[in-house]
């Protein structure tokens, strides 16, 4: 049955068409071996990368000494943090390795942010199905959720490197930029940054942390609930209650989530280039995530489809995913423009900053451009026919695309402000990236195991499995 | 045929056929004016001319009549266009959007919306040509035209330009779109026409409607494509108004959250204004089957959604004025919470932000009273709105010494007074010459259902299903 494309069985008419909806998922061996090349290639590229950074290679080190001659830099006058100052000024001996690690910071909390977004979608496109009555979707709902299975990782992950790193990641951390005189209360310090001082009330450590640990616990609550009560559905055939309560639960949940992705947006990226800020910049990610999350639900369930899993995905079904990766990406091409031009009309310094350092960095530029690329002009072109959203072929290639090319919006939106003049895309990035999809994927499959892929009793199945 | 599941509501209640569609909706254009509705146009056309005589007066004598001055320029004039602007986007949403997500629910209330969204365009559009002061040449001035004054060309960087590209081509697609979906409800009306006026112009309205399959077939691809066309129209227009603002270095006017949210607002206004209308007309032209109380509740929580889309940001724009710690951004926003304005601002936060919450309690949001206050209330909410983010981003400028107040002049009053006149009149005339629900889409959702799906619905009255449908109370969970 492997891939063979569904031809239109008529399935309203001829009511002999049954689907197993016992059918569970079995994270097969070769299932495994997929997902541990992945794996097992990123860790070769990753450790051949940071390798490659440990002993000094890459001329990217040379030029940090520049970044002191940027005209208007995104943290104030002296936005060179003092890991950098000493590189610049120890010169050899031992830049490298201070550079290396900062690089690997700085790509673990990309991946992280890329990754944490991904998992929220699951659970955000999941309430949205039932708060919307979405019928359509009801076969594939635990396809949906299973993304949330990745974010109890996360939310370590996240903890862990924020912990670790910073005063690597985020320039607002270092103590000395809100005291106003040095240690002997008389002299001004050089270092005291006045906007940054007056921004304390929301950025520092402690209440960063509350934030973020508020957040993934009550995501996570959501996420538990979410799956459990579906799974409850499975043994109360003919009733409701379970449906209805997912629906009231699934309008706190987007009331909560769009508060809370906002601020995250805020916290673990908008903040990193301290002085700058954008009000779209909430919605700006969040519309990244969320193509990101659709283009890999996408992609999920095509292969579950083409491993002989969810036979009553049919066509209509890919269609109506391959509208939202259309739509969505044109969304996000929206935002993205909105603010763009916004900030290149009114051309305020303090704003036209953050374009200022993408695009004045020969590292960055090209890739600022290739961005717009990935992310508008292949999907928008590769998807536009009708005929294109139904094939799994072409389905297949754009949303890989497309989820490349988010990872690449991530990467601008945070390597630029932690790394400035060191940032590379090498084998250490690409690398790091394979090793987190392989370890989304592991767990992903693990999680879709221990529920029966189709949710049989959810009252609007019959509607997505006759869904034409 | 599709199956639709036990958990949805019917869309049509009442167990109405074909030929109820038919007589139900014919009937209101058909019959003769009743006396609610010619007290309803005449207290409109009265409006109308009073506000009229002002509008005339202020084009006579020039804006000077206008409360406007020195510091704050822009008042009522641009508020009153961003409204009707806003208030347009319902129309276009609910018929392309909402077709191109399959919400069958539309078709009950997409005519009556659409006409809403063209009455709306043309009085928006009223407030650019009337503020140029010498209207009869601004028109044409705003258009791009080589003219014979020397080489005075538009401004093709400023984004006041752009909305005039951005509304006329929405006018546009808007009547298209609105003209073709009436094409098969007149052909019906001809048919049904016994005396030769009305044969006469609904047939030429018709343009020829036979109701063979081809003719079905072109009408089909012609509504799709046109809705895929208005999807990014509707989307474009509001965020060119919104550019109007945002491109400046006015506090409180340039920020980057402008565009989307200026599009949740005005979906949010729209939805609002197609509530008041078809509560009416529900009422008058007795239509509860069709539009019933599920629609009232989808288009409640759609006015919820949007809603709390504007309060957040709002709050967003009020956070990051602080946190970018710009002192004109930070003093801005303060200014507008505890300054001269803030009964505007407080009546915003009431109306747009507070009041919308209240439909998360489906009491409320299935109670046709509640919903036609707080409909009424949205509206005055969203002018607030505008009110807000131009007035009182204006007067404090950056010159403290240019700081004024503005106080609107009974010429303000009356010229918006005229556009609502207008706005009511048009709705009135559509009301009675046209069919106010799509009939032809209405017929095409009345059978996507099945028997077992009659069965799980309690709005249908028992003695309308047949005998073996039938429910008794407790089976329905």
């Amino acid at each position: 049955m492997a891939s063979t494309q569904h031809e239109h069985h008529d399935l309203h008419d001829t009511h002999d068409v049954h689907y197993n909806l016992d059918e569970r998922f079995e994270f097969s061996s070769k299932i495994k071996k997929d997902v541990f090349t992945i794996l097992g290639i990123g860790i070769v590229l990753f450790v051949i990368g940071l390798i490659l950074s440990m002993i000094g290679g890459g001329h990217h080190h040379a030029s940090i000494e520049n970044a002191d001659n940027l005209v208007v830099s995104i943290n104030g006058g002296h936005e060179v943090n003092p890991v950098q100052n000493e590189q610049g000024a120890g010169h050899g001996s031992h830049h490298g390795a201070i550079g290396w690690l900062q690089r690997l910071y700085a790509n673990l909390w990309l991946n992280n942010v890329f990754f944490t977004g991904i998992s929220l979608i699951g659970i955000f496109f999941f309430a949205i199905q039932y708060v919307a009555s979405a019928g359509w979707s009801a076969g594939i709902i635990r396809v949906i959720i299973s993304l949330s299975r990745f974010l109890p990782y996360m939310a370590v992950m996240m903890l862990g490197v924020f912990l670790l790193a910073h005063h690597d990641l985020f320039h607002w951390t270092h103590h000395y930029l809100y005291e106003k005189f040095l240690a002997d209360g008389v002299t001004p310090n050089p270092e005291y940054d006045p906007i940054i001082n007056g921004k304390k009330g929301f950025l520092n450590i402690p209440f960063f942390l509350f934030r973020m640990i508020v957040f993934f616990g009550i995501w996570l609550f959501f996420a538990y609930v979410f799956r459990s009560e579906s799974a409850k559905e499975d043994l109360e055939n003919g009733s409701t209650v379970r449906y209805r309560r997912l629906v009231r639960f699934s309008a706190f949940f987007i009331v909560f989530f769009a508060i809370s992705s906002a601020i995250s947006a805020w916290d673990w990226v908008m903040s990193i280039d301290t002085h700058w800020y954008s009000t779209m910049f909430g919605w700006y990610v969040f519309a990244s995530w969320f193509v990101t999350g659709v283009a890999l639900i996408t992609m999920l369930i095509i292969h579950l489809k083409e491993w002989g899993y969810l036979q009553f995905v049919n066509e209509a079904h890919l269609h109506d995913l391959g509208k939202f990766v259309f739509g969505f990406s044109i969304f996000w091409t929206y935002i993205w423009f909105s603010q763009f031009l916004l900030i290149y009309y009114a051309n305020i310094p303090e704003e036209t900053v953050y374009f200022f350092e993408r695009l004045s960095r020969d590292q960055y530029a090209p890739l600022f451009f290739l961005n717009i690329f990935l992310n508008f002009v292949f999907p928008f072109l590769g998807l536009m026919t009708r005929d294109s959203k139904r094939k799994m072929r072409i389905l297949k290639i754009v949303c890989t695309i497309v989820i490349i090319g988010h990872w690449l919006d991530f990467y601008l939106m945070i390597t630029p402000g932690t790394l400035k003049d060191a940032g590379n895309l090498g084998l250490l990035e690409i690398g790091l990236a394979m090793i987190y999809l392989g370890a989304f994927l592991y767990v992903v499959f693990q999680g879709l195991q221990k529920l029966p892929l189709i949710p049989k009793n959810h009252p609007m199945l019959e509607e997505s499995l006759h869904h034409h | 045929m599709q199956l639709v599941s036990k958990v949805r509501e019917p869309l049509i209640t009442g167990g109405k056929t074909y030929s109820d569609i038919t007589n139900d909706i014919c009937k209101c254009v058909e019959d003769a004016p009743n006396k609610r509705w010619l007290a309803a146009l005449t207290a409109s056309v009265i409006t109308l001319a009073a506000g009229g005589y002002y509008m005339g007066d202020m084009l006579w004598n020039g804006i000077g009549k206008w409360g406007l001055n020195k510091t704050v320029q822009w008042a009522w004039d641009i508020t009153n266009f961003v409204w009707w602007v806003g208030i347009g986007h319902a129309g276009t949403l609910i018929s392309a959007i909402l077709l191109l997500f399959r919400q069958k629910w539309r078709t009950s209330i997409n005519r009556a919306a659409e006409a809403m969204t063209i009455f709306a365009v043309i009085c928006a559009a009223l407030w650019p040509v009337v503020h140029m002061g010498r209207p009869w040449v601004g028109i044409y001035w705003a258009l791009p035209l080589p003219n014979t004054f020397g080489s005075l060309w538009v401004n093709f960087n400023s984004p006041l330009l752009w909305d005039v590209f951005a509304i006329s081509t929405y006018f546009s697609v808007s009547c298209l779109f609105w003209f073709i979906g009436l094409i098969p409800d007149f052909a019906t009306i001809r048919d049904r026409a016994i005396t030769p006026i009305p044969r006469l112009i609904y047939g030429m309205l018709s343009l020829g409607f036979d109701g063979s399959a081809k003719t079905w077939m072109h009408y089909e691809a012609v509504s799709l494509i046109l809705a895929g066309l208005s999807t990014p129209l509707v989307l474009s227009v509001h965020t060119i108004v919104s550019f109007d603002f945002a491109t400046s270095v006015i506090p409180g006017w340039h920020t980057t959250i402008f565009p989307p949210y200026f599009v949740a607002g005005a979906i949010f206004s729209g939805f609002a204004m197609v509530l008041t209308l078809m509560l009416v007309t529900r009422h008058t032209y007795k239509l509860k089957d069709y539009i019933t109380m599920e629609h009232i509740e989808m288009m409640n929580l759609i006015i919820t959604v949007t809603g709390s889309i504007v309060g957040i940001a709002y709050i967003t724009e009020f956070f990051i004025a602080w946190y970018s710690n710009v002192p004109y951004e930070q003093y801005c926003f303060i200014n507008r919470m505890g300054g001269q304005y803030w009964w505007a601002y407080w009546s915003m936060m009431a109306c747009n932000v507070i009041s919308p919450q209240l439909f998360y309690i489906k009491k409320i949001r299935t109670s046709i009273t509640m919903t036609f206050v707080l409909s009424i209330v949205v509206n005055i909410g969203m002018w607030f709105e505008r009110f807000v983010i131009i007035v009182t981003s204006l007067h404090r400028d950056y010159l403290p010494s240019s700081w004024l107040y503005f106080t609107p002049t009974i010429h303000d009053i009356m010229c918006y007074v005229f556009s609502i006149g207008l706005f009511l009149t048009l709705f009135l005339m559509f009301a009675k010459f046209f069919p106010v629900v799509n009939m032809a889409e209405v017929k095409a959702i009345l059978k996507s259902s099945n028997p077992s799906v009659y069965k799980g619905r309690m709005t249908i009255k028992n003695e309308h299903v047949p005998e073996k449908d039938r429910v008794l109370e407790k089976e329905y969970i």
